[in-house]
C-alpha cells in the first residue's frame, strides 16, 4: 500500500491459485509479506532452497501464498518445526512467518529456545498487539490500557518487549520498525535472511479490525499517526531517560553478532563424539 | 556403514536400548526428545549413536516441540522418531494430529508408565492404549504395536518405522516400563538382511502437484518433501488434493478424512499382525498385548494342566482392530479373557468384536505390576466355575 504493489514481485512468487487473501482491508501482514519477497528477489535465491514455516494465525497464513515449500502448523509451534527442518537438512534456508501471540503467548517457549540454541532462521514476526484471527482478544504484547475483547476495560497485564526478549536470548539479529519504514525494513529482512544463526525482523503491524476498532483507531492511518507517536529510534532512545521511554516502542537494529549458529555448533559435535570414541569411518 | 553397537549376532540389552539400535538400522536419523522415565534410556542411547552415523539427536524444551521437530525433519526427508511416556505422550497429543492429518510419516514410541497424571514413574501399566488409538481429537486413524519382549520392541520397532513410511502415517510403538527396562537376549540381523521401507516420493513435476490426492488409486500419496523444487504447501486446516486450505466445504473435508481413515482401514490384513497359542481346540480364549501376554501364555498352559482348554491370541498390533477376527474366536470359544494393566481399555474393543458370541471378561490389574500367570488362572477358573 506505501510500496507500488509489484506485479513482477507477485506473479514471480505468489500463488495465483491461492489468491485472493484473507487479508482486511488496510491489514498489514500483505506489505510485510511483500519486503520479505523482494528481500529474497534481491538475494535471488532460488525457491528450492527456502522453506517457510509459520504456526496459527492471520500473520501465519502467509506461507499459504508463496510459491515455495511450506510448513503451516500449529499455534505457537513453528520454531519447533523448523528445529527438524533445518537440523535434518541444513542446506535448506527456514524463513518463519509469525504473530506475536503465537511467537510470544503459546509459542514462548519455543521462541526462547531456538533462539537459545541459535536455530539458523529468520523469523518476520507481525505485532499487531492482538489476537487478529480470533477476533481481537488482548496478546502479550497488548500495551497497558488498550482494549481487547478478553479484557474489554483495557490491559491490566505488563506487556512483553519481544525484541528485547530475542536480544536476551541470543539472537544474532534482531530489528523493529513499523510496517511504513519499509526501506529501512527491507534491509533488515535481507540482512536477517544472510545471517547465520538465529535472526528477527519484527514489524508493527496494523490491524484495524480486530485492534484499531477497538482502540478508536478503526483506520490503518489513524494507526500509522499512532505508531509515530508511541515509536523512537533507537538512536534517540539511547539519549533518553527511562522516564522518557516509558509507554515508548524502540525501533531499529538491536543487535547484529556472529556467535555459531546450531547447525555449526552440531557439526563440530559431531566430529568431536567421533573423536572422543574413536570413531573412524 | 558401520555401527556403533554389535549387528549380525545377538547381545543382551534392555528394551529401550533395542529400540534405539533398530531405529538407527531402520534408517532413522532425526532424533528429538525430552527425558521421561521410563523412556529416557532410548534417548540416551539414540545421544550416544546418532553422532557417529551422522544423525541428529536432540532435546527439546518439552515433548510438544520433540513431536514437532520431528515432524519437520520428516518433511526435510528424514525417518524420525521421538520417544516418552505418559505425561509427555499427553502433550504430544496435538501435533499428533497434525501427524495424522499433513501424513507425515513419523516412530512415537510410549513406554507406558502407570497414570494418570505423574503417576507411579517407574513402574509400568497399559493404561495409555485408548489415548494412542483416540487421545488427538477429529476423526482420523493411525498404527499402534505392542511389543512384549525385548526381541519384539526391536523387531516392531523397524517395523514401525517400515509401516510409517509404506502409509505415509505416524505409528505408535506402544510399550512400557516393564519391556523398556528388562534385560533379554536380542538377536540383531546383519544391516543386510533387514527389509527396510522408504516412502514413495513423487515420480514427477506433475505428480508432486497433488500431495494429498489419491494419484495412485491406493490412499497413499506420494509425498514431496522439502527442497526439491516441489514447493508443497503442508497445512494442518482441511485441505484439497494439493494442500490448498478448503475450510469450509464438507465434501473435501469428508474425501480427505474418509481417504486418511480408509488407507489404514483398507490395508488391515497387511498391517494387523498377532499370534494363537493353542486356540484350535480352545473352550476359553485369552487375548492379550504386551507385557501381559507372556503371563498369558504360562496362564494358558497351567489352565491346560488343570483340564481348562485355554487358548491364547496375542495381539502385536491393537490398532487397526480386527473386530471380525475377535468375533471369530468368539464363535469357537464360550468365554474371552482380557487381562489389562488398566481398568478396561482394549476389553472394550473386544467385546464389542465378539458381538455377543461369547462372554468377555475383563482381568484388569493396576498399580505397577505385571498380572502373574497364577492371577489369570484363578480369574479365569473363578469366572468359569460360576457358571
Ligand atoms: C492450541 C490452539 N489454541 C488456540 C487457537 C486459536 N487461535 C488461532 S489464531 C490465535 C491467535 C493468533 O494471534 P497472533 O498469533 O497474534 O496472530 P494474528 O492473527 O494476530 O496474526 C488463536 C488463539 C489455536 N488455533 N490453537
Ligand atoms: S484481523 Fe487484523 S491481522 Fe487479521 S487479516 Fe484482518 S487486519 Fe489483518
Ligand atoms: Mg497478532
Amino acid at each position: 500500500m506505501y510500496l507500488k504493489v509489484s506485479y513482477e514481485i507477485r506473479d514471480k512468487y505468489l500463488r495465483k491459485d491461492m489468491l485472493p487473501t484473507i487479508f482486511c482491508p488496510g491489514c498489514g501482514i500483505g506489505s510485510v509479506l511483500q519486503y520479505t519477497l523482494r528481500a529474497i528477489d534481491e538475494l535471488g535465491w532460488s525457491k528450492e532452497e527456502v522453506v517457510w514455516v509459520s504456526g496459527i494465525g492471520c500473520s501465519s497464513r502467509v506461507p499459504g501464498y508463496v510459491d515455495f515449500d511450506g510448513l503451516h502448523t500449529t499455534h505457537g509451534r513453528a520454531l519447533a518445526f523448523a528445529t527438524g527442518i533445518k537440523m535434518a537438512n541444513p542446506n535448506l534456508k527456514v524463513i518463519a512467518f509469525m504473530g506475536d501471540g503465537d511467537t510470544a503467548a503459546i509459542g514462548g517457549n519455543h521462541f526462547i529456545h531456538a533462539i537459545r540454541r541459535n536455530l539458523d532462521i529468520t523469523v518476520i514476526l507481525i505485532n499487531n498487539f492482538t489476537y487478529g484471527m480470533t477476533g481481537g482478544q488482548v496478546a502479550p504484547t497488548t500495551l497497558k490500557g488498550l482494549r481487547g475483547t478478553t479484557a474489554p476495560y483495557g490491559s491490566f497485564e505488563n506487556p512483553f518487549d519481544i525484541a528485547e526478549l530475542a536480544v536476551a536470548a541470543g539472537a544474532n539479529y534482531v530489528a523493529r520498525w513499523t510496517v511504513f519504514n519499509y526501506i529501512q525494513g527491507i534491509n533488515s529482512i535481507k540482512k536477517a535472511l544472510q545471517k547465520r544463526g538465529f535472526s528477527l525482523v519484527e514489524f508493527l503491524s496494523p490491524c484495524p479490525i480486530s485492534f484499531g476498532r477497538r482502540n478508536r483507531m478503526k483506520t490503518a492511518p489513524e494507526l500509522i499517526r499512532w505508531y509515530n507517536k508511541i515509536t523512537v529510534p533507537i538512536s534517540k532512545a539511547k539519549n533518553m531517560s527511562p522516564e522518557e521511554l516509558k509507554d515508548k516502542i524502540v525501533i531499529g537494529e538491536f543487535v547484529d553478532r556472529d556467535r555459531p549458529s546450531l547447525d555449526e555448533e552440531y557439526e563440530e559435535y559431531k566430529k568431536r563424539a567421533k573423536e572422543m570414541m574413536g570413531w573412524e569411518e | 556403514m558401520k555401527y556403533p553397537f554389535p549387528v549380525g549376532k545377538s547381545d543382551f540389552i534392555q528394551g529401550d536400548e533395542a529400540i534405539a539400535r533398530a531405529a538407527i538400522l531402520a534408517g532413522c536419523s532425526f532424533y528429538a526428545g525430552y527425558p521421561i522415565t521410563p523412556a529416557s534410556e532410548i534417548f540416551e542411547a539414540m545421544a550416544l549413536y546418532m553422532p557417529l552415523v551422522d544423525g541428529v539427536s536432540i532435546q527439546m524444551e518439552d515433548e510438544l516441540a520433540s513431536i514437532a521437530a520431528i515432524i519437520g525433519a520428516s518433511w526435510a526427508g528424514a525417518k524420525a522418531m521421538t520417544a516418552t511416556s505418559g505425561p509427555g505422550f499427553s502433550l504430544m497429543m496435538e501435533n499428533l494430529g497434525y501427524a495424522i492429518m499433513t501424513e507425515t510419516p513419523i516412530v512415537v514410541v510410549d513406554v507406558q508408565r502407570s497414570g494418570p497424571s505423574t503417576g507411579q514413574p517407574t513402574l509400568a501399566a497399559q493404561g495409555d492404549v485408548m489415548q494412542a488409538i483416540w487421545g488427538t481429537h477429529g476423526d482420523h486413524s493411525l498404527i499402534v504395536l505392542t511389543p512384549a519382549t525385548v526381541q519384539e520392541a526391536f523387531d516392531m520397532t523397524i517395523r514401525a518405522f517400515n509401516l510409517a513410511e509404506k502409509y505415509r502415517t505416524p505409528v505408535i510403538l506402544l510399550t512400557d516400563a516393564e519391556v523398556g527396562h528388562m534385560r533379554e537376549r536380542v538377536n540383531i540381523p546383519n544391516p543386510e538382511d533387514i527389509e527396510l521401507v522408504y516412502r514413495k516420493l513423487p515420480a514427477n513435476e506433475e505428480e508432486a502437484k497433488y500431495p494429498f490426492g489419491d494419484i495412485h488409486g491406493d490412499l497413499i500419496p506420494p509425498m514431496p518433501i522439502f527442497g526439491k523444487g516441489y514447493r508443497t504447501y503442508v497445512t494442518g486446516l482441511t485441505h484439497d488434493e494439493r494442500g490448498r486450505p478448503r475450510t469450509v466445504d464438507a465434501e473435501i473435508h469428508r474425501k480427505l478424512v474418509e481417504r486418511i481413515v480408509n488407507k489404514i482401514e483398507r490395508n488391515k490384513e497387511d498391517i494387523i499382525d498377532f499370534e494363537i497359542f493353542e486356540l484350535d481346540d480352545a473352550d476359553v480364549a485369552i487375548v492379550s498385548y504386551g507385557i501381559v501376554a507372556r503371563s498369558a501364555i504360562r496362564a494358558v498352559k497351567m489352565l491346560r494342566n488343570e483340564g481348562v482348554k485355554a487358548g491364547l491370541l496375542k495381539l502385536n498390533v491393537v490398532w487397526p482392530f480386527d473386530f471380525e477376527m475377535i468375533e471369530k474366536v468368539a464363535e469357537r470359544v464360550h468365554a474371552i479373557y482380557v487381562p489389562e494393566m488398566n481398568l478396561g481399555q482394549l476389553y472394550h474393543l473386544v467385546k464389542e468384536g465378539a458381538n455377543g458370541k461369547a462372554r468377555v471378561e475383563l482381568i484388569p490389574k493396576i498399580g505397577g505390576e505385571v498380572h502373574t500367570p497364577q492371577e489369570i488362572v484363578k480369574a479365569v477358573k473363578r469366572c468359569e466355575k460360576c457358571i
